[in-house]
């Protein structure tokens, strides 16, 4: 990984959708060397994909409802956490996965139509696993940040004068 | 009874009728009045200051801390600025007497000008430069001598300029780089040179390092970092640039305690201190605000060099500016004055500059444009103004 591969990641990670054109002027390379590097850092795995953060509130669509559920397992001898782990990430209801230090041990986010889809999801398929102990759910209620961008009228807007010295 | 209406003009003081109002205002006036304007005309950071800076004052505030500071500046902040110019700059001064706190740098020119200069002196100003310079010598009745510099140097000084226009007058040169509006760096090899002539002539250096932490290709050097100029030297500085905190008025001169206590008495009664709570966000920027900082250089460099590409694409020649965040391309190959430049393309497409001649000799020919904008800002900017040099080339 050199300094313009990583340069490039954070600039494409703030904004996914810049043309190749302005990132290799930005870059201060040619367009070929970009197109280069971003076909690389695709192969190797690096760049997983291009999203969009959307702010689905302001959808006019029945609202999906998010939960962050703490749950203790039993690690198992030779695979620790990872195969229960594979279990619990397989279901697509699962948006998200973390192995956590602390007074628990996995950290899933789910994705649900509503909390009762949500309710289901976690008494049938997630407390039923072997391993699983234990879990809590907590529901997201609003959300004001995610991945670094502020969700709502946070802009700060600019407030500078026109022309200055 | 009937009131005489007094004239006022009479009652004001020479030197005040020496100096002109700065010639952008005339810009800001006309820009001010459109909408849609696109504006590369602004010479400060297009960040909020860091949340932690603000938050570091407004827990200040809560504390109750609005008294007065020492007149020089809160020590913990002294000793602040002292370590982060030796660490960052190789250059060390005592917090205890060589370091004031000033309300913005713009006051520490003002301190080291009044410090240093005696009616009919001169002192060689680097141009095109900062719009205050020559009149703040003027108020003090020193007499500004330009030394040009030009795109065929990169806007460097060059030594034989300085020597030339050495009389048994000259008192100092006033040297910013990087520099407003040209973006130019010095490196060492040019500033040894300078310091020769300086040395030679027994000259005072003020230098003007407000945009020292935004450089993209090389290292700045500081001035007082050049053998033999730290002892001649006033290092003037501030928060404003690097740390987006232009509205804080807060910046800083060091210098050797005999010029720091000379500017220090004349701060003392005009100032008495910079403001308590600008002060404690300033503490806060310099202590921690290094991270936040390099994201915003990183992301003025990645914008400098589209922006620059981008003009020479359109037909603008440019040199690359290794610093502060404004290009400086020429418009002479459209046989307009820069004035007329700028107040056409702000007429026709909305599109804010300033013109080169305010910063002096040597931006007669040059536009600046301020790159510290979004990038869509100059993507839309760039697509206007090759508009209407299309339309002149066809003219």
């Amino acid at each position: 990984m050199n300094d313009k591969e990583q340069e490039l990641l954070l600039l494409i990670e703030k904004e996914g959708r810049m043309s190749e054109d302005k990132l290799a002027k930005m870059l201060d390379t040619s367009l070929d060397d970009v197109s280069e590097m971003l076909r690389s850092l695709e192969k190797r795995k690096i760049i997983l994909g291009y999203s969009a953060i959307i702010d689905w509130t302001k959808v006019n669509v029945s609202e999906a409802v998010t939960a962050m559920i703490d749950v203790k397992v039993t690690p198992k001898r030779g695979v620790g956490f990872d195969e229960v782990a594979e279990r619990i990430y397989r279901f697509k209801e699962v948006k998200a996965l973390y192995l956590m230090s602390g007074t628990y041990d996995l950290s899933v986010v789910i994705e649900g139509r509503s909390m009762s889809e949500i309710a289901n999801f976690v008494s049938e398929k997630l407390s039923t696993l072997d391993s699983v102990i234990s879990t809590t759910s907590h529901f997201q209620l609003k959300k004001y940040k995610h991945d670094g961008v502020v969700f709502g009228e946070d802009d700060e807007g600019d407030h500078r004068m026109v022309v200055s010295p | 009874m009937t009131s005489v209406k007094l004239d006022h003009q009479p009652q004001l003081s020479d030197a005040v009728n020496r100096i002109q109002p700065s010639g952008i205002r005339r810009f800001f006036d006309l820009a001010s009045s459109m909408d849609n304007i696109i504006s590369l005309g602004v010479g400060e950071p297009d960040y909020a200051t860091p949340w932690n800076v603000r938050e570091a004052s407004i827990h200040s505030l809560e504390r109750g801390v609005t008294s007065y500071t020492a007149n020089a500046g809160l020590i913990e902040l002294r000793e602040a600025i002292s370590r982060y110019l030796e660490r960052r700059f190789q250059v060390s001064y005592d917090p205890k007497d060589e370091v004031v706190v000033t309300v913005g740098a713009s006051e520490g020119i003002d301190l080291a000008l009044r410090a240093i200069l005696n009616p009919g002196d001169e002192v060689l100003i680097a141009e095109p430069c900062f719009v205050s310079y020559a009149p703040l010598v003027s108020l003090v009745g020193g007499i500004p001598v330009p030394i040009p510099t030009s795109i065929e140097t990169n806007f460097e000084v060059v030594a034989q300029d300085v020597e030339a226009r050495i009389t048994e007058k000259t008192k100092a040169i006033m040297l910013s780089f990087p520099n407003n509006p040209t973006g130019a760096v010095m490196g060492e090899a040019g500033l040894k040179q300078i310091a020769q002539v300086v040395l030679k002539h027994n000259l005072v250096v003020l230098s003007d390092e407000i945009y020292a932490e935004l450089t993209y290709d090389d290292e700045h050097i500081s001035v007082p970092a050049i053998a033999g100029m730290r002892e001649r030297t006033i290092l003037i500085s501030g928060f404003s640039k690097a740390f987006a905190m232009t509205g804080w008025r807060i910046g800083y001169v060091t210098a050797p305690a005999t010029y720091a206590k000379a500017m220090l008495k004349i701060h003392q009664y005009s100032m008495m201190c910079a403001s308590t709570m600008a002060q404690y966000a300033a503490l806060e920027a310099i202590t921690n605000g290094r991270d936040e900082m390099e994201e915003m250089i990183m992301s003025y460099r990645q914008r400098r060099n589209y922006f620059v590409k981008s003009l020479r694409e359109i037909g603008l020649t440019c040199h690359t500016p290794g610093g502060a965040f404004y290009a400086f391309p020429s418009i002479t190959d459209t046989n307009l004055s820069s004035e007329q430049f700028a107040e056409q393309l702000l007429l026709e497409q909305r599109v804010a500059v300033v013109p080169g001649h305010v910063f002096g000799e040597g931006g007669e020919g040059h536009i600046r444009c301020s790159y510290a904008a979004s990038m869509s800002q100059l993507e839309e900017a760039v697509d206007r103004m090759g508009e209407f040099l299309i339309k002149r080339k066809r003219a």
